[in-house]
């Protein structure tokens, strides 16, 4: 599960250690790309961030999680629901919770809408913070919640491009949660995130005969040929299982 | 035609299939509930017991709760089964709840079923694991032939390539030639249990 050259490609991947994911990516997202994990309410994108974290920090590898919205007491109760999870990881320090709220106000970023001199000097902070803590893994949960105090198209460009660029020159592998409404045809709230970032992965719901299933894609994954079909997902007390989407010959409505 | 077995023959049958075969089990429609139960005897007693295997038995025609109770009945030890019930939500008949079993909410919701069986074969480390499936005529009820050949075709070839066995229940008289295609498909073999229908002026 720890990094490991993928015999296919030159290029070193990131294992997220859920196992469906990891045979479509072709073995793991490739090692310090930024990848937006989009979806609306309830389609499993924390519990996706978590696992990737927790998998990682099970493996030996130093993980961080930003949380923008929530508590991160809240997120921990989360953890309970993972078999494979042992709180060893965050008594070892290999995973860490941080609110970005306590970070806002350490930094004295109390204004409404962020600046550029404000948005360089919290990416400047994350990246230290994970330098300093040695981390492999990070996510942010959610980049669109950063992104409603900077509100300006070029001003979040520049917040995720060098938010990325820090931490891949840190070989830091990183996923930015990304909100998006129901039956949006889109990846990110601005429509700039899925340009800067490395991979894209969209979780959503699919209506098929009035039964709801929770599904998943690969839009974009840089480095990496990958598979471009459509999965369904299953949230489980071992982990997330995927398994293809059924197509039965006909064409279902989607939602 | 499949051939008429008795228990002892099915057994026998089965114990020299090799690893990751799939077996379609056609039950005579006129004694069906004796011809259940003896495939349920047939399959789980021997495998559970003597085998020390596990069982993951995808109930999409009686509730897990039904279908436990019956293994007791014939001495199957419970630990060693787990089930996929995608049948007692809709049924309205999920009150009570098994420790070991999975609740899909429809039997329309195949990729769900196919989750939850890899669930419960990734929760056990056993090396030897047989899945049940009961039964065809039950998920054509609820399914379009087209997604059922599909969903059949990807759950059975994923376990034969794994070396886990799979037995696929069928109403004999009942199975369509479509279901039938579907069987021939992703089956190695075929077991009847009960008498074969009768045929024209009532002979057999």
């Amino acid at each position: 599960m720890s990094a490991s050259a993928h015999p296919l490609t030159s290029v070193e991947r990131c294992a997220t250690g859920i196992e469906g994911l990891d045979n479509i990516l072709d073995g793991g997202i490739p090692r310090g790309n930024t990848v937006l994990v989009s979806g609306s309410c309830g389609t499993g994108k924390t519990t996706l961030s978590l696992e990737f974290l927790v998998r990682g920090a099970m493996a030996g590898e130093r993980s961080l999680f930003l949380s923008v919205t929530e508590a991160s007491p809240k997120i921990l109760q989360n953890l309970s629901t993972f078999e494979f999870f042992d709180p060893k990881v965050m008594a070892d320090h290999h995973l860490t919770f941080l609110d970005v709220p306590v970070l806002y106000e350490k930094l004295g970023l109390q204004r409404e809408e962020l600046s550029s001199e404000d948005i360089d000097l919290l990416v400047a902070s994350i990246v230290k913070l994970a330098s300093e803590l040695k981390v492999q893994r990070l996510v942010l949960d959610s980049i669109t919640s950063v992104c409603y105090r900077v509100r300006q198209d070029e001003k979040i460009r520049d917040l995720i491009l060098k938010l990325g660029k820090g931490l891949s020159d840190i070989d830091c592998t990183s996923i930015l949660v990304s909100e998006i409404g129901p039956q949006e045809n889109r990846y990110s709230l601005y429509g700039v995130e899925e340009a800067i970032a490395d991979g894209v992965l969209l979780l959503g719901n699919v209506q098929r005969r009035g039964d709801l299933l929770r599904t998943l894609k690969v839009i974009k994954m840089r480095g990496t040929t990958h598979s471009r079909a459509q999965y369904v997902l299953d949230l489980t007390p071992l982990g997330i299982l995927l398994a293809p989407y059924l197509k039965g010959g006909r064409s279902w409505e989607g939602t | 035609m499949a051939e008429t077995l008795t228990t002892t023959e099915v057994v026998e049958r089965l114990r020299a299939l090799p690893a990751g075969s799939a077996v379609a089990f056609k039950l005579g429609g006129a004694e069906y509930a004796d011809n259940y139960l003896q495939a349920l005897a047939a399959v789980l007693r021997d495998f559970a017991s003597e085998v020390k295997g596990y069982a993951i038995y995808v109930s999409v025609t009686n509730p897990s709760t039904l279908v436990n109770s019956l293994l007791s009945s014939l001495d199957i030890p419970p630990e060693r089964v787990f089930f996929v019930d995608a049948i007692s939500h809709i049924m309205m008949s999920n009150s009570s709840r098994l420790p070991n079993a999975s609740y899909v909410e429809s039997p329309t919701m195949l990729e769900n079923i196919m989750l939850r069986v890899e669930y419960f074969l990734k929760k056990t480390d056993a090396p030897r694991k047989i899945v049940i499936l009961d039964s065809v005529n039950s998920f054509a009820i609820h399914n379009d032939t087209s997604i059922l050949a599909e969903f059949f075709h990807i759950l059975v070839n994923n376990l034969k390539s794994r070396g886990i066995t799979t037995v696929i229940l069928a109403v004999a008289e009942d199975t369509s030639p479509e279901l039938d295609n579907i069987l021939s498909l992703v089956c190695d073999d075929t077991l009847r249990l009960g008498s074969p229908p009768a045929g024209p002026g009532g002979r057999p």
